[in-house]
């Protein structure tokens, strides 16, 4: 790998007696789509804030392109903000707000004409160039300071929710159009976002955030796939947390839960060892008989493509378990189900992890 | 809901009201005023022939009607005083609000940038001057100014000079104590639209390359256009009429029309005169302020 574009090692950060981080390292490559992920209060935000300028690391450094940036006021750094409230200029109108980082370049009228006409047709606001941005509706304004923030070609696009205020549909197709516009500019972008959906869906590689520290950096498949920690399990997806004690007899290593026995792959966990299993309600499988967990459909809801089952097994467990298209149950039904060695991913005890899971079940 | 609902009772007595006051304390002492202005100034009590009266016959009203005259207007636009008072006034009042803008702007900015429970206090301490008499403050200014006042003697005692300057009983005594009284009403304004900015704005400017100064002249400026207009009325209006500030400071070289009022009036006795300058100020004032207002509203307009 060539050198990152960006890289943070050990920065820190606290506000009075609030620590928003506390030695996060990272690197973004060169036209990479990186995300910063986590829940409100995590220190996404901060971290953004801090490589774009507006707020210094109290220690820890941060470099682009190999330059040091500790010092470098905000407008002397190649590296451009969507805000997440847009922030554009209203006694400007759309062309000259996009215009507004041109100008400070002090490129020629024919270059900023260009560049902006360039931005227009790119985010499809080619005959708007001339509204006042109180005439705009909220996805237009969001292309507007997304135009307005790739115009200087910066190296680097921070961008700050920048779904986040928009309603569900369009939500979707302007991901699509993030993607299609980070891929033509070939510019680094850097999303915060609390929405994992949003994360897993436009970024390359995830770093998901917790209390000030990254709790794994990892691409969308293996941050859903093998989280490296239980709040990452819990906070990217729905899934189910098995608590149990790990024997591994020989080849076939086992979860030896309240309910039953689960096969998992043990990883480097010695036998006996408490552990917690994750395992995503889509990769249970769901049978009317045969072998497995017997339980029954304590309730379930209908979501189009899967149908989530909640599950109530022995030992007062309810387990959710998502049924395919097409399969039908009703509430009551005796159910058997059944876990493929490779569904879940064993996370070793770690002290103080109890409680603090949003999304977890039991 | 129809744009053309019927309006209840109470909400027509509720929109009339600041009407009435308008008519009652506002426009009827302007039309007694414009009454005495076009009458003829006569030697008696009250010293003008008044060209009608409420109480009049038909027929009186006829052979009053015969005073009507614009002599006083006539003497405005001839008369050297009359046109030196408006425009010594104009100036003096637009230099000041110019002086005023520029003093009270780093205020606002300082205001509208402090810690959020730290403004209500410094917004209670650019109104306290309003706690003491207006009258009492700018004769204050009487004691610092005059040849052997506290600035003069202060310097001379520094050795900076060895004569006191003259400072008191010119124009630039004038500029100053309008400057002072007036501070506070640019200051308000200027800072209720410095304070409404929204900080992601600038953070925004300087993001795209603009260094704190341009941030300042593209941005903040830009956006405080309102307040700034706001103010400057507030302060030039009445500074243009002004009458305390330039008697009591002024001395008898500066010349403005307030005091030019005052002399016609009580000197002269010369009712029309004055109330035709009253009036003359009242649309030189009122009719260059409807003009851009309309021009502002029809731009608004246009732009929708």
């Amino acid at each position: 790998m060539t050198a990152p574009l960006l890289s943070i090692t050990n920065v820190c950060k606290k506000f009075g007696a609030v620590v928003a981080l506390e030695k996060v390292s990272l690197h973004v490559g060169t036209g990479e789509f990186f995300a910063l992920l986590g829940p409100s209060g995590c220190g996404k935000t901060t971290l953004m804030r801090c490589i774009a300028g507006f707020e210094s690391p109290d220690s820890g450094t941060m470099a682009l392109n190999g330059l040091d940036l500790s010092g470098v006021p905000p407008y002397r750094r190649p590296v451009n903000m969507m805000f997440q409230s847009y922030a554009l200029f209203p006694h400007l109108n759309v062309f000259e707000n996009i215009a507004f980082g041109l100008r400070r370049k002090g490129e020629t009228k024919d270059a900023i004409e260009a560049r902006v006409s360039e931005l227009l047709a790119m985010t499809q606001l080619s005959n708007f160039g001339h509204r006042r941005i109180d005439e705009l509706s909220g996805g237009q304004k969001q292309r507007v300071a997304l135009a307005r923030a790739l115009a200087p070609r910066p190296k680097m696009l921070l961008l700050d929710e920048p779904l986040g205020a928009l309603d569900r549909k369009l939500r979707e197709e302007t991901q699509f159009q993030l993607k299609e516009i980070q891929r033509l500019t070939q510019t680094s972008f850097v999303i915060v976002t609390h929405d994992q959906d949003e994360a897993l869906a436009l970024a390359d590689r995830i770093a998901v955030m917790r209390a000030g520290r990254v709790e794994q950096v990892a691409g969308p498949i293996e941050i859903y796939d093998k989280p490296a920690t239980r709040f990452v399990a819990g906070f990217v997806g729905e899934t189910n947390f098995i608590e149990g004690r790990l024997e591994r007899n020989g080849g076939a290593a086992a979860l030896v839960a309240e309910f039953g026995r689960i096969p998992c792959e043990p990883g480097n966990l010695p036998d006996g060892a408490r552990a917690t299993l994750s395992v995503r309600p889509e990769r249970i499988g769901v049978a009317r008989e045969g072998e497995g967990i017997a339980g029954y459909v304590e309730n379930f809801v209908f979501r189009g493509e899967t149908t989530l089952l909640r599950v109530r097994v022995a030992g007062n467990v309810v387990l959710r378990a998502a049924a395919g298209y097409g399969e039908r149950h009703a509430i009551g039904d005796a159910v058997t189900l059944s876990f493929p060695p490779d569904a879940g991913t064993l996370l070793a005890e770690e002290p103080g992890d109890e409680g603090r899971n949003e999304r977890a079940a039991q | 809901m129809s744009a053309r609902r019927k309006l209840s009772l109470g909400e027509r007595l509720v929109i009339a009201a600041p009407y009435l006051w308008i008519g009652a304390f506002f426009l009827a002492p302007m039309l007694l005023v414009a009454k005495i202005s076009v009458s003829q100034s006569v030697l008696a009590r009250p010293p003008y022939r008044p060209i009608f009266e409420f109480s009049d016959s038909l027929a009186d009203i006829w052979s009053k009607a015969q005073n009507f005259t614009l002599d006083s207007y006539r003497a405005l636009v001839s008369d050297t005083l009359y046109v030196e008072s408006y425009l010594s006034s104009l100036t003096i009042a637009a230099i000041s609000t110019l002086i005023t803008l520029i003093v009270a702007y780093p205020f606002a900015l300082a205001m509208a940038r402090a810690p959020e429970r730290m403004r209500p206090i410094l917004i209670g301490l650019a109104a306290a001057p309003f706690w003491t008499s207006f009258l009492i403050r700018v004769y204050a200014w009487i004691a610092l100014l005059k040849d052997e006042g506290l600035i003069n003697n202060a310097l001379i005692a520094l050795g900076v000079i060895s004569a006191p300057l003259q400072m008191f009983a010119t124009p630039g005594a004038v500029v100053v104590g309008i400057v002072y009284s007036y501070l506070p009403f640019m200051l308000l304004p200027l800072y209720a639209a410095l304070e409404r900015q929204n900080p992601s704005l600038r953070e925004a400017a300087a993001d795209l390359g603009a260094s704190p100064a341009q941030v300042f002249l593209r941005v903040t400026l830009p956006l405080s256009r309102e307040g700034i207009i706001a103010g400057a009325l507030l302060v030039f209006i009445p500074a243009v009429g002004e009458f305390v500030i330039p008697d009591l400071l002024g001395g008898s070289e500066t010349l403005m029309i307030g005091r030019t009022l005052w002399n016609d009036f009580f000197s002269n006795h010369d009712w029309p005169a004055a109330s035709a300058a009253a009036i003359a100020l009242v649309a030189l004032l009122l009719i260059p302020l409807l003009l851009w207002e309309r021009a502002r509203l029809r731009e608004e307009e246009r732009a929708q």
